[in-house]
């Protein structure tokens, strides 16, 4: 085996080399390069953390916005319902009003009307009592040939339509 | 024997001076320094593709950032947070082994005159990495704990009748350590590597030998190699995880103390 056979002659160049090497990749790589990569991948890793809590908040952001418009669109939607209610209250009340109104108003003159159908019935209720009086005078001054009185003649003939 | 390839599955573990007196002097370039230097070269190219430090990353910027991030992570796991003092150490180490296992194992023998060496089948390169790793421990352990960080060798809860047995065998399993450390790496290495070039040679010889059985066994050992490659490709990056994991782990018992 040539690394039994050759230890003596070669240890001390192998020893020399290796550390030599080991030194160089020791000081010049390990220390001085890894860490410029490894902070390369510490920084891209934080980048990437920061980025994602970023885009946490602006979706936790978006959220809140549409939790309070949602809110904002409920609070309005119960106002405009409010004042629709209000408003058709409001109108009822005016329709009834004017409807009461109008009502009584309606009825006055009804009423008035009335008064004047009854006023009108009675003046001609008290004409016919005339016509009948002066018919029943001319009739009875005809037949009887009797003077009747004008006032009997009316009692008569009220008389006569109290029976009917 | 005249059928008998030339193929010796050690040579490729031989050293070789390429500049200077080989034998006792410390200076002396090897073929092992070149692998080792072939090694840093290539750690290096691939580590500035990682160094564009852009936003969204490329795909080779996402390979060196998954390597760091997965020693880094082992490193989280298992020793917790003071662990990232001892990152540079931990990733070190990995990428050595990784990308010197995975260099020995790349073709480059098909071009003329190239010898791929496997920095880590040499029980001298393993073992100066264990014993760095075991120093760092017990270094760690005195420093943080003094002569408290012997009660890692008495586990909670045991018999007062047992104790000195217990801390027998647990100074001993502690001292085991970088032994087995360095020979796991070592053996998997010098192992996988000696396969492959003893099943290299059966099909030289196969097909030197006369007759239909020696083509056949030649094909036979083309297609086992094929396989044991891609089984030395996941040992490569598997040797090179266990030894920075049970590194951590060892470093994690002089930090925390179980």
């Amino acid at each position: 085996m040539p690394q039994i056979n050759q230890l003596s002659d070669v240890l001390y160049s192998q020893l020399f080399w290796l550390l030599l090497t080991l030194a160089i990749i020791y000081f010049g790589i390990a220390k001085a390069m890894v860490p410029k990569i490894q902070s390369t991948v510490d920084a891209r890793s934080a980048r990437i953390t920061d980025d994602l809590a970023a885009a946490e908040a602006a979706r936790r952001g978006a959220d809140a916005t549409e939790e309070a418009y949602r809110a904002r669109m409920a609070e309005s939607r119960t106002e405009a319902l409010k004042v629709t209610g209000a408003a058709k209250q409001e109108s009822a009340r005016a329709t009834e009003a004017r409807v009461a109104e109008a009502d009584s108003v309606t009825r006055e003159k009804v009423e008035a009307a009335e008064a004047r159908l009854r006023a009108a019935t009675v003046a001609a209720l008290a004409d016919i009592e005339n016509v009948a009086a002066e018919a029943a005078q001319e009739m009875v001054a005809k037949l009887a040939g009797v003077n009747v009185g004008r006032d009997e003649a009316a009692g008569a003939v009220k008389a006569a339509m109290a029976d009917d | 024997m005249a059928a008998e390839s030339t193929i010796d599955p050690m040579h490729q573990f031989q050293i070789d001076s390429l500049a200077g007196e080989l034998a006792g002097n410390p200076f002396a370039f090897t073929n092992s320094a070149l692998w080792m230097l072939i090694v840093l070269g290539s750690i290096y190219l691939f580590m500035l593709g990682g160094m564009k430090r852009e936003l969204v990353p490329g795909r080779w910027q996402v390979m060196v950032e998954g390597l760091t991030g997965f020693v880094t992570s082992m490193i989280d796991s298992s020793i917790g947070p003071e662990g990232r003092k001892y990152l540079p150490w931990v990733f070190t180490i990995f990428i050595f082994i990784l990308f010197a296992n995975l260099m020995g194992l790349m073709p480059f023998g098909v071009i003329p005159g190239v010898h791929p060496f496997t920095v880590t089948s040499q029980f001298t390169i393993t073992g100066v990495m264990a014993i760095i790793s075991f120093s760092i421990v017990l270094i760690v352990g005195f420093w943080r704990h003094g002569f408290h960080f012997f009660s890692l060798f008495v586990p909670h809860g045991t018999p007062k009748l047992l104790l000195p047995l217990i801390f027998l065998i647990e100074l001993l399993s502690f001292l085991v350590r970088p032994f087995s450390l360095a020979l796991r790496l070592f053996v998997a290495m010098i192992a996988g590597h000696i396969l492959m070039k003893v099943f290299a040679s059966f099909i030289v010889s196969g097909l030197n030998a006369e007759g239909a059985t020696g083509p056949a066994v030649a094909l036979l050992s083309f297609l086992f190699i094929a396989g044991v490659s891609a089984l030395e490709l996941l040992v490569a990056a598997i040797q090179a995880y266990v030894f920075a994991l049970l590194t951590s782990l060892y470093i994690n018992d002089a930090v925390n103390l179980h």
